[in-house]
């Protein structure tokens, strides 16, 4: 019987040295990659900071923009950027969250809602410029908002909103069925399942999807270019149809000044920006381990 | 008012001569897309009995319960004709609104679903979404439920703690008392006890006795003994037809099917 058995134990055995040798060099690959970009992003940060931090000063946050860098600050620059995301942030968030719900909750599973599906997710893929192109036809010149808060707010919303339905969709389909299903059996309506079980149980993933997505907006330099929003600006918006600068564009108009301390400056600005994103990451962490906690 | 009330009388009249279904179920078929999934079944389901469905998988016992309350809804592409009624009232017309049915019509699922909520919110959901704000009325009716559904005495010092930290078995007893609080006609029960340890069954199962006292219950189950220990009446269903339909007691020891006798005793299933 054994002489003819295919299988022998003994050969596999002999090959466990091997299988343990690949499992060594594969582990090596991956932690060659993680060091790798580890060691890209301290090179960056070493940089930026050794270069910007001197000129992080309270006088740095309250100042204008100034043709003496000695002078220059970032204020109109934060403070437009706040204005600026409180536009994005409620607009992506009720048209990114009310299209999830809609797809996953009422649409009927068509070739049209597919085709919808698709197109959302190319849309997420369109280089931001083309938003930029968006805004101003249609923000700037058809809705005659001109290069304003609302106009550059609108055209990053409508940027990030792609994303937003993606990571709400993602979220929502997260439910079980299960909790569904209790509802509807207790004689639930659609909505009051989606408000009372799906929502709150939807909730942590639809916002730390968004939240990142949002990060994305206050980055973005390419559209506030082409909606035409100016680089410098010494003054505070006082209403959503004025005129604003926001971070990025800072600190593109400082990087592109012959003079170093002006490159100084742009660093300094963009430590300013990291802060703000680990800022709003964090927040996006936390509302996540809240509502996990329960 | 005073005619619901008129009603209510009339209606509880043909009690005494024990005639009064709950369920008729009249020449239904179903198509999930091409697969006729039920077969022109025939079913009348008696009032504050325990009618147990029982069937090799596949059988169509899980889709016959979840036509009932209509649950079968959610799923795409399901097709019906025939005709169930419940108390005399087509749950497919248009004027029987499914939230009603599955108000009067609750339902305990195969695997245990409470709200990750508080035991307390699990029970006051039910009562939330049918508009009862009242603080006083929710906390006596979640005592009330609790207690129905045998679970009171375990959960009463942590009403206010997650339902996720009950074990299997108090959670699906869980389910039962937040089905009880909307005080169900019936109680659908799709194989309660299929995710439950022995010592949790046989709780699942004396619970179901004493609340046969004042409900009728349906419940599928791929459990024979279960079946045999607890119902009153029991289908047998086999390749979505009912082959037979009778006292469980004929079900068990005389039934008039060879097919029947031969799931029961073990030779296929």
């Amino acid at each position: 019987m054994e002489n003819t058995a295919r299988v022998k134990s003994e050969e596999m055995v002999g090959r466990i040295d091997g299988r343990l040798m690949k499992n060594k060099v594969v582990k090596g690959i991956f932690l060659t990659a993680t060091i790798f970009t580890s060691i890209i992003l301290v090179v960056l940060l070493y940089r930026i900071i050794s270069q910007g931090a001197p000129y992080l000063s309270w006088d740095f946050f309250q100042n204008f923009a100034s043709r003496r860098p000695e002078q220059a600050g970032i204020k109109a620059a934060v403070i437009g950027t706040l204005w600026m995301m409180s536009v994005v942030i409620p607009t992506a968030a009720i048209l990114g969250v009310g299209t999830a719900i809609y797809l996953e909750e009422y649409a009927k599973k068509s070739a049209l809602t597919r085709w919808i599906q698709m197109n959302i997710s190319n849309l997420a893929g369109v280089p931001s410029v083309v938003f930029g192109l968006l805004g101003l036809t249609i923000f700037v010149r058809v809705f005659g908002f001109g290069n304003s808060v609302l106009a550059a707010g609108f055209t990053m919303a409508l940027l990030v909103l792609p994303v937003v339905i993606v990571a709400a969709q993602e979220a929502i389909r997260a439910v079980p069925n299960e909790l569904k299903e209790a509802s509807y059996g207790l004689g639930a309506t659609k909505w009051q399942t989606i408000y009372r079980v799906v929502l709150p149980y939807a909730i942590p993933g639809i916002a730390t999807g968004s939240i990142l997505a949002f990060s994305r907006a206050i980055g973005e330099t390419a559209p506030l270019i082409v909606v035409g929003i100016p680089t410098f600006v010494a003054f505070l918006p006082s209403g959503y149809l004025d005129s604003f600068t926001a971070l990025p564009m800072q600190i593109y108009n400082w990087t592109s000044r012959p003079q170093l301390e002006f490159h100084n400056l742009a660093a300094a600005g963009i430590i300013i920006l990291l802060g703000v994103l680990i800022l709003m990451n964090s927040v996006a962490v936390w509302i996540r381990n809240r509502y996990q906690a329960r | 008012m005073a005619l619901t009330a008129v009603n209510t009388t009339k209606n509880n009249q043909p009690v005494q001569n024990d005639e009064l279904f709950v369920y008729n179920t009249k020449n239904l078929n179903l198509w999930y897309g091409d697969h006729h999934a039920l077969k022109n079944i025939n079913l009348g389901i008696k009032e504050r009995e325990v009618t147990a469905i029982i069937g090799p998988s596949g059988c169509g016992k899980s889709t016959y319960i979840k036509t009932l309350n209509r649950m079968i809804d959610l799923v795409p592409g399901v097709k019906t004709n025939g005709q169930i009624e419940y108390r005399n009232r087509d749950i497919f017309s248009k004027e029987f609104l499914v939230e009603e049915l599955r108000t009067r019509v609750g339902m305990v699922f195969q695997k245990p679903n409470p709200f990750p909520k508080s035991i307390y919110e699990n029970i006051a959901f039910g009562l939330k979404i049918h508009g009862i704000k009242n603080k006083q009325i929710i906390t006596e009716t979640v005592e009330k439920s609790l207690r129905g559904a045998a679970l009171w005495d375990e959960v009463k010092d942590r009403i206010h703690e997650p339902a996720y930290g009950l074990s299997g078995g108090q959670q699906q007893r869980l389910c039962i008392a937040r089905c009880l609080a909307l005080e169900p006609d019936v109680i659908l029960m799709d194989e309660p006890t299929s995710a439950l340890d022995p010592v949790s069954t046989l709780k699942v199962e004396e619970l179901i006795q004493e609340l046969k006292e004042k409900y009728s219950i349906i419940i599928v189950t791929h459990n024979m003994q279960q079946a045999a220990r607890i119902s009153d009446k029991t289908a047998f269903f086999l390749n979505g037809e009912v082959v037979e339909f009778d006292s469980t007691d004929t079900i068990f020891n005389n039934p008039a099917d060879s097919r029947t006798d031969d799931y029961i005793s073990g030779r296929f299933g």
